[in-house]
């Protein structure tokens, strides 16, 4: 039984040898030949510390919109991943983005590439749209944000966000960017269903540039400043 | 000798662990309160499929979905009894229940969760407003 064991061991220990050393060949040939590798006077490899890599926080995904059964959170093992249909596959010929599902749901929408049902059983029943836009001034430099009713309520209805997201009231609820981050207010769709807010999404919301004389207040502090 | 059996164990193990990392489709909610205790995969339900066919205002407004991954304490029985997933996938409106690993299928172990959120996805936890900190003192 322990011999098995052994080389079996063994055996999966010389695998890893070998793809190792493929993998190493592979890199060695295509890497790039540097001056100084020709002339061979310094090194031909510079060890940079681990700790200093490029980086060494950014998540990106590899690959957009990947298939289920190579996603991560789906069991390829599971015969059922295997029926369940690649995104790429559904959103092709879609409006794109740069974020979420990289691709443009409220485009998608009005340009008529999807139709969703507003019923679960009637597909003829159509949603109530309200044309309202909110401007909600902001504190900071950031371009003022327009909430536009319409894009909302043609997927949501009323109750969904009033009275429990937002009174409905103009101006009579806070809003913050740290609560949209931490997943309130905004936050409880933008980031988790709805776009997400990433450098390039923020002016989804953030849409009305400010006048050309705006300047972000100061501080008290630099206000108090004897040496400014 | 029992040196590179053990590391090369060990070499195996570790590249099977790290294989891949997450990167499923946004918005993809893992559901797992009572699947794994049951010895089921957890449910990955995909937004995304179910809004190029339906409205938010469905689920969320007339079948009564919470805002909340995991928050809606979905059982077998309630299913079966038409609610929840069992409003649509029943035969009717969409293929019924006995297909279990059409909706169990994710990777055992996996936290429920909403995939790709931008809370997720941060590299520090956000920082709390001046103003908010205040108001909490
Ligand atoms: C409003 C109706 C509705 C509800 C509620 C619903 N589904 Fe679906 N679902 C559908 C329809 C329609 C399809 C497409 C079926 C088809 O192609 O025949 C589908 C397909 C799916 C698929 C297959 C996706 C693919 O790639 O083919 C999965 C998985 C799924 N649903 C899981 C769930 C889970 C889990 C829930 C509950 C948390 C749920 N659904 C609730 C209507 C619904
Ligand atoms: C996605 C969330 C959302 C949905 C869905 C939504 N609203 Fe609002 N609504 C808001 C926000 C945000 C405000 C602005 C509140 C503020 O400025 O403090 C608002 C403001 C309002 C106001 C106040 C306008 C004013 O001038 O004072 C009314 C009235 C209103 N909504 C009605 C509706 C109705 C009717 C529907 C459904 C057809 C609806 N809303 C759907 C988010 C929503
Ligand atoms: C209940 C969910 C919900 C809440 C809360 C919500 N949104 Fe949205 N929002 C959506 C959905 C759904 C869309 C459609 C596009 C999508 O899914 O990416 C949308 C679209 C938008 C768009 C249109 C984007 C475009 O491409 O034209 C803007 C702008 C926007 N939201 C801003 C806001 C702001 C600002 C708030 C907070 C005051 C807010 N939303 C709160 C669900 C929500
Ligand atoms: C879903 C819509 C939405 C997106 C996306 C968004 N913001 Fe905001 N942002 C808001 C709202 C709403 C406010 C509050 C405005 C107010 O004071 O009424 C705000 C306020 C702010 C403020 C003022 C300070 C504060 O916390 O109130 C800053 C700065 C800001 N946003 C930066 C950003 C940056 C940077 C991005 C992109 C990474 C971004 N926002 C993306 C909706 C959004
Ligand atoms: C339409 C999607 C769907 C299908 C099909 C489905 N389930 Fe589930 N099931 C769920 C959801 C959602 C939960 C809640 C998961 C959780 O919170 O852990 C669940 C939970 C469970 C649980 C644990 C909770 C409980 O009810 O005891 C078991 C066991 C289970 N399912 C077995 C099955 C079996 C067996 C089948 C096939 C006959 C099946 N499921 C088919 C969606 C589905
Ligand atoms: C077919 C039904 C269905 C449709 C359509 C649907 N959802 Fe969901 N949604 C769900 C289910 C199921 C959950 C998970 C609930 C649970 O785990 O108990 C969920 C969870 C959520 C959450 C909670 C995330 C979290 O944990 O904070 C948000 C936000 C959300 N949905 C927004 C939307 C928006 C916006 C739309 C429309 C663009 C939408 N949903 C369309 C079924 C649906």
């Amino acid at each position: 039984m322990r011999m098995i064991a052994t080389i079996a061991t063994l055996a999966l220990s010389l695998g890893t040898a070998a793809a190792t050393w493929a993998a190493d060949k592979a890199d060695n040939n295509s890497k790039p030949v540097t001056s100084a590798e020709i002339t061979g006077s310094v090194p031909a490899q510079i060890n940079v510390s681990n700790a200093n890599v490029f980086n060494r926080l950014l998540k990106k995904d590899k690959e957009r919109n990947s298939a289920p059964p190579t996603d991560g959170i789906h069991d390829a093992d599971n015969e059922g991943t295997h029926q369940l249909q690649p995104p790429k596959v559904a959103y092709e010929g879609f409006p794109t983005t740069e974020f979420g599902n990289y691709i443009d749901w409220v485009k998608s929408l009005n340009g008529g590439n999807i139709n969703p049902r507003y019923d679960r059983e009637d597909p003829s029943v159509e949603p109530i749209v309200m044309d309202l836009d909110i401007l909600r001034e902001v504190k900071a430099s950031m371009p003022d944000v327009i909430f536009p009713h319409k894009p909302h309520t043609q997927w949501l209805h009323c109750s969904n966000c009033h009275p429990k997201i937002f009174k409905p009231q103009r101006g009579s609820n806070q809003i913050n960017m740290s609560q949209i981050l931490l997943g309130q207010k905004c936050g409880v769709c933008h980031g988790k269903v709805s776009f997400p807010i990433t450098t390039k999404s923020c002016t989804k919301c953030h849409s009305k540039p400010k006048p050309a004389e705006w300047k972000p207040p100061l501080s008290d502090a630099s206000v108090k400043n004897p040496w400014r | 000798m029992w040196r590179y059996a053990i590391f090369g164990l060990v070499g195996w193990v570790s590249a099977l662990l790290i294989s891949i990392p997450a990167q499923a489709e946004y918005a993809d909610v893992v559901i797992n309160n009572y699947a794994d205790a049951a010895g089921m995969r957890p449910v990955v339900f995909p937004h995304w499929y179910h809004r190029v066919r339906f409205r938010c205002k469905v689920c969320h407004a007339d079948l009564g979905f919470q805002f909340k991954a995991g928050g809606n304490k979905i059982t077998m029985a309630k299913i079966v009894d038409g609610q929840f997933c069992g409003a649509c996938h029943n035969g009717e409106i969409s293929w019924s229940v006995e297909n279990c690993g059409m909706c169990h299928s994710g990777v055992p172990g996996t936290a429920t969760q909403i995939h790709g959120s931008t809370v997720q996805r941060l590299v520090a936890p956000t920082y709390e407003a001046l103003s908010d900190k205040k108001k909490a003192q």
